[in-house]
């Protein structure tokens, strides 16, 4: 029975995943015709000659799809064919202004399934290459982001866990601490960025302190949860067995909150994942935001796209390592 | 290398190309004394050295001078002897201690590893092309150049020292020496690293609204508050009856959103910097209205900026940094250059941009998106002296929309921010030292008044300009 489900479910994912590539697909195909060659009336070609056009450029214009319009604007602009191609080409410059029926210039569009596929293979092809300071492979800039994540996030479990314990523990604590929580748990990482940037004085750092500071409030408000709702009578079958309040926090609060616990840190390492593209967008440099931001400055979408998939998928084995990590320290009642 | 030619040999010519004078014999050393042909060897020898050549060129830019031709310089050594023309021409210009001060510069940099930073737009063409083209390499600094998502940013890493120098709009130099929108820190205009450059882009629907007296209620972008760019905007719109705080909005939106912006319809135009207006024309979201040089000929826009630390800690390292960065804007300017810097700035390193778009850009021959084709060649330009008028205007239009809450010495202030002086010796002596290179601006009066929108603003007159001008925040 419950096989039948599984296979169900993924074939109903694999149709979604097709029908909506397909969908996609209809809306952004262009079908690639080249150009089209564009026939001159004899008066037309006069006039041309007549503003000293040669014969051979107008031919070659008139194959590339330009316009006798634009031609005639050439021609008296005086531009010869070499100030063209180092101007970038003829079908460039041959962009007239839009209409309803001109075809939608490159890069215009949102790119198809197509182009994504191909700037995907090309990304996963050549993740580690190094061409310049601002242009390295994703597996690179992947390590960056992650770096920053681990260290971030690492130095806020160091606080948070603790911290939670002794608010969880300490109902005087708890009320004392709690409008501080609260007012700073949801402020945005885009807010923190200027300030960090400000008075610590290093965009790194900066960087690693919002991934602090974000991912702080979901593991200290769970940690103090998961202690202050440790059943009594285990903490009562300590205290009868007169344990040090050190034991019986090691010993019997963290095993009984440890699942809460540990919900905190899978909430909040997806927060550190959210919040280090963000801090990467605004500061640049390196990272995966940074490639975001890259492509998006550069207004290539195809890229940007791929970029985005990618720190969902890295995103996502984020998450299944914590939910394993969960199912390691569940038990049943 | 090319092999090099010494101004100080009597058997070989060194500025014609053509061998007007009389043949070199296959010997360069041949009837010479020994002590001559040793002076001679001993100095080949030394411009092999890297450092050496700079000097060397120096010299024979000094030797021309003297002799003009080949024919006059090559009779006069003979009969001076290498030796003696030797010291008979230092006696006339101090060609040892000019060399030895541009040996000791590359001698003695006191730092050789740099970080620029770079905002990824054309105006920073001298700064990017200077180190895909290798610029930088020839003065023996090895520079990362860091591109930077926001002028915000940029300011903030400029402050904590990530970079010793950086591409800045003209006005940020002002605004943070002057502690405005940042904490106060000494930082010195160096040079123009573009002038021109802009336009103002506007949404394909306003092709029949293009007069600024029925823009009333548009919405603008532009890149930053301290720019050219929101200076030039709001002097256009309030010479055109319109004040810039209550009749438009601006916004500051980052570039590549503008265009974005402008696809969706959320802005009705922007004046921002290329390759963002030529980019909303590929798109075919948008279309030129005007390039800001057609406002105001030559204005400023974006600037190389050095921290007043940085300047007295690496004395010989700035000069090798402008050198090479005014190199690099010399030879954007040419005409083979724009090509060659717009090729060079392309890939993703860089500005990740299409290239024929770059191209047109830099070479001026264009589509302006209204179905014409243009052609200006100064539609960006590489003008490397920064002038006091330049900067006095700016000062004082911070004033005018009260970014400055106090009447200031416009002039006096100008002099202290830009390094106009200090740069234009540099060009000079690097005119002196290679005659490929021209700088137009070099000797150009610096403080002469500029017609900026049909009216004369002269430096001097700062304070009655902007008093006499439109919707001005300066009384009350």
């Amino acid at each position: 029975m419950v096989q039948k489900i599984d296979m169900r479910s993924t074939l109903l994912s694999l149709t979604i995943l097709l029908v909506g590539v397909l969908i996609w697909h209809a809306a952004t195909h262009v079908p690639d015709t080249g150009p089209t060659g564009v026939e001159l009336s004899q008066a037309e070609m006069d006039t041309l000659l007549g503003k000293n056009m040669l014969p051979e450029d107008i031919e070659y214009y008139a194959a590339q799809g330009v316009e006798f319009a634009q031609l005639e604007q050439i021609a008296s602009l005086n531009l010869s064919r070499s100030m063209i191609e180092a101007a970038g080409g003829i079908q460039a410059l041959g962009i007239s202004a839009p209409d309803e029926n001109s075809a939608p210039a490159p890069g215009s569009l949102f790119p198809s399934p197509t182009q994504i596929g191909k700037e995907l293979w090309a990304t996963i092809a050549d993740p580690f290459y190094v061409a310049g300071t601002n242009d390295m492979g994703f597996g690179i800039q992947m390590g960056y982001s992650l770096l920053r994540v681990l260290i971030g996030y690492s130095l806020s479990a160091a606080v948070a866990i603790p911290l939670g314990f002794l608010i969880g523990m300490s109902p005087m604590f708890y009320k004392a601490l709690d409008p501080f929580i609260q007012v700073l748990k949801p402020i945005s990482p885009l807010a923190w960025m200027p300030i960090a940037l400000f008075t610590i004085g290093d965009s790194e750092l900066s960087s690693i302190f919002v991934i602090f500071i974000c991912s702080l409030w979901p593991m200290l408000t769970n940690t103090a949860f998961g202690v202050a709702n440790v059943r009594s009578d285990w903490v009562n079958v300590a205290r009868t067995h007169e344990l040090s309040t050190t034991k019986t926090a090691l010993t019997v609060i963290l095993p009984a909150a440890a699942p809460t616990i540990i919900t905190g840190m899978r909430i909040s390492i997806g927060i550190a994942w959210l919040v280090i593209v963000a801090a990467e967008m605004l500061v640049g440099g390196t990272g995966i935001g940074y490639v975001v931001w890259n492509e998006w400055n550069g207004l290539r979408l195809d890229r940007m796209i791929v970029a985005i998939l990618l720190i969902g998928v890295v995103g996502m084995l984020l998450d299944a390592a914590f939910a394993r990590l969960q199912r390691a320290v569940a038990y049943a009642e | 290398m090319t092999h090099f030619k010494d101004p100080f040999n009597p058997n070989i010519d060194v500025w014609n190309e053509c061998g007007e004078a009389s043949e070199s014999p296959a010997d360069p050393y041949a009837g010479l004394s020994k002590e001559d042909a040793d002076a001679l060897k001993l100095r080949a020898k030394q411009s092999l050295n890297a450092e050496v050549g700079m000097a060397r060129a120096l010299e024979s830019s000094v030797m021309q001078g003297l002799f003009k031709t080949d024919i006059s310089r090559r009779a006069f050594l003979r009969s001076a002897g290498v030796t003696g023309a030797l010291a008979a021409v230092s006696t006339v210009f101090p060609l040892t201690s000019l060399q030895a001060m541009a040996e000791e510069a590359m001698k003695n940099l006191e730092k050789t590893k740099l970080t620029l930073g770079f905002v990824p737009i054309t105006c920073a063409t001298p700064i990017i092309g200077g180190h895909a083209l290798g610029f930088y390499q020839r003065y023996g600094l090895d520079v990362d150049i860091v591109k930077t998502a926001g002028w915000a940013v940029s300011r903030d890493k400029c402050l904590n020292g990530e970079y010793d120098g950086s591409h800045l709009l003209f006005p940020m130099p002002m605004a943070m020496s002057l502690g405005i929108g940042s904490i106060a820190q000494p930082w010195k205009v160096v040079s123009n690293v573009n002038t021109n450059g802009q336009a103002i882009v506007l949404a394909n629907k306003h092709r029949d609204n293009q007069d600024p007296k029925n823009w009333k209620g548009f919405k603008f972008a532009v890149p930053f508050e301290y720019s050219m760019h929101n200076l030039l905007l709001r002097n256009y719109v309030a010479d055109a009856g319109l004040d810039p705080d209550r009749d438009i909005q601006i916004r500051v939106v980052p570039p590549p959103e503008m265009v974005a912006n402008l696809r969706s319809e959320n802005v009705d135009g922007y004046l921002a910097p290329d390759p963002f207006c030529q980019r909303a024309v590929y798109d075919q979201v948008g279309f030129i209205h005007k390039l800001t040089l057609d406002l105001w000929k030559q204005h400023p826009c974006c600037v190389f900026g050095l921290s007043e630390k940085f300047i007295t800690e690496n004395p010989n390292t700035t000069m090798a940094l402008t050198t090479s960065i005014l190199e690099a804007t010399a030879s954007a300017e040419t005409s083979e250059g724009r090509v060659a810097f717009a090729e060079s700035m392309a890939p993703a390193n860089y500005l990740n941009q299409p290239v024929e778009i770059l191209k047109q850009i830099l070479t001026g021959v264009f589509p302006d998106g209204q179905g014409n084709i243009k052609n200006v060649p100064d539609r960006i330009s590489f003008m490397p002296l920064p002038t006091q008028t330049m900067g006095t205007w700016v000062l004082s239009q911070l004033r005018r929309w009260n970014y400055i809450d106090a009447d200031t010495d416009y002039a006096t202030l100008a002099e202290e921010l830009v390094m106009t002086t200090t740069t234009r010796e540099r060009m000079r002596a690097m005119m002196a030292a290679d005659p490929n290179l021209t700088f137009s601006d070099a000797e150009q009066d610096v403080y002469a008044p500029v017609d900026i929108q049909g009216r004369e603003f002269a430096p001097a007159a700062a304070q009655q300009f902007i008093d006499s001008q439109p919707f001005s925040r300066t009384v009350g």
